[in-house]
């Protein structure tokens, strides 16, 4: 138990690497995303609800699937400079995540802008306020703000969906602990010791939310 | 097409039967979560510190753990732990579970855990009255649980427990891993045997909305008929 803990702990790096990443990415998608779900163009916004519709609505292990197993069958896709991404699985992994969460992200950002009262929107185009400028310093801020808890529960579901990294031949937390386990056959050690710093790392996450939650409510 | 044709020379039969499959792991998970969340969430909203202690630990690590984690622990775990559990009673042959158990086993329990908390959620959003009346009127717990709450909160629970169904039915798919041909796993055979990733895991995601779709026109049909009156 106490051998695996180091091992577990390098591990728990690519983890943190994978979730950061799409993590980042999946905000720009799912912000790009939630604002053509609010696109008046029917079209427009059909497309933005086909996209999310379909990333939620299939597993995760299957879009990993799609693109690392997938895209590389198509020939003429291997000669494009986009093969140097998608043929190594760290990226394959990311760009799935990214997609995923970012599905996840725009329905999660909709809400909240649909949520804000329209009375802020009139009160700062009765100001003079540019449209744009209300979008992107009021209307953003408050979207923002509003789906903390939500944004906090997809962070914590994505950080778990990292663990299917391992089924594309990525050592990450998982990863490792499945070798482990079939090598020494201890299982009931090992998931202690992984499902352990999976747990601290909710915690962490879970804390930082409610922390920001804190800061940028109402009545601070 | 012909790749789906029905027959030998097509997979079109085997994936009817994988779909059939991870319909059926995920109705099982399904009715073993509801029954994990029997127990729990009276833990969870019992006045004892200490139940609430083990319902809280329960629903807190299941939902903080990787699914494919608990699967692992489930899949090489699971007949070490019946093997030990035989050997108490004096049998030493090697047992091997079924892997369907092992899998609707391990994925029962991480639904458990949210339908507890979709359950512990609607539980509270009852109006007091409600305990109070059937308090009043001398029901005893059992009877006030079963017969004035559980109907009430079935209501209220079901939009929530679609979206935990959602998430069992998405989860059957990580139970590919220990071996169950259920829709990914005979993607994964096609695939390899046919050289044509892309088609089959493209037609499993297909497979995969289809279930959504059809499931969540369903359970909107069942949500009409439980708030009438409403």
């Amino acid at each position: 138990m106490i051998n695996s803990f180091p091992k577990l702990l390098g591990a728990t790096v690519v983890t943190l690497k994978l979730l950061s990443a799409s993590l980042i990415f999946g905000l720009f998608v799912g912000l790009f995303f939630a604002i053509l779900r609010l696109n008046k163009n029917i079209f427009i916004n059909k497309f933005a609800y086909g996209y999310s519709y379909v990333f939620r609505g299939t597993p995760l292990l299957v879009q990993i699937f799609i693109i690392y197993f997938g895209l590389g069958q198509i020939e003429y896709f291997r000669t494009t400079f986009l093969w140097v991404i998608f043929k190594e699985p760290y990226w394959c992994a990311v760009i799935a995540f990214t997609l995923n969460t970012g599905a996840y992200t725009s329905e999660i950002l909709r809400s909240a802008f649909q949520t804000i009262k329209l009375g802020i929107i009139e009160a700062g185009r009765s100001l003079g306020i540019s449209n744009k400028i209300i979008f992107y310093k009021i209307q953003i801020p408050i979207a923002i703000r509003q789906s903390l808890p939500a944004y906090g529960n997809e962070i914590i579901l994505m950080m778990k969906g990292t663990s299917l990294a391992s089924t594309v031949t990525l050592m990450d937390l998982t990863g490792v602990a499945k070798h482990i386990i079939s090598t020494t056959f201890k299982p009931i050690e090992v998931f202690i010791v992984a499902g352990g710093i999976y747990l601290f790392m909710t915690f962490i996450i879970h804390n930082i939310i409610k922390f920001l939650e804190k800061k940028y409510s109402f009545n601070s | 097409m012909e790749l789906l044709a029905f027959g030998k020379t097509g997979w079109g039969d085997e994936l009817f039967y994988a779909t059939l499959m991870t319909i059926a792991v995920s109705i099982t998970a399904m009715l073993v979560g509801f029954f994990f969340a029997l127990i729990f969430t009276p833990l969870k909203l019992s006045k004892y510190k200490t139940l609430n202690l083990v319902g809280n630990f329960y629903t807190t690590v299941i939902r903080g753990v990787p699914e494919l984690l608990v699967i692992y622990l489930f899949f090489f775990g699971g007949s070490g732990a019946i093997m030990y559990v035989a050997s108490i009673f004096g049998y030493y042959e090697y047992i091997e579970i079924n892997a369907f158990i092992t899998g609707s086993m391990a994925i029962g329990i991480i639904s458990g855990a949210y339908s507890t908390e979709v359950f512990r959620g609607a539980i509270q959003s009852i109006d007091k009255g409600q305990f109070e009346a059937a308090k009043v009127l001398g029901i005893n717990k059992f009877g006030q649980f079963y017969k004035i709450i559980l109907p009430q909160m079935l209501r209220l629970a079901i939009p929530n427990l679609s979206n935990v169904w959602q998430i069992t039915l998405k989860d059957t798919s990580l139970i590919s891993v220990t071996g169950l041909v259920e829709i990914m796993r005979q993607s994964y055979i096609a695939a390899g045997s046919t050289r044509d990733p892309l088609f089959f895991y493209s037609f499993a995601a297909v497979l995969y909305l289809l279930l959504t779709y059809v499931s969540m026109k369903l359970i909107n049909k069942l949500e009409a008929r439980y708030s009438m009156g409403y």
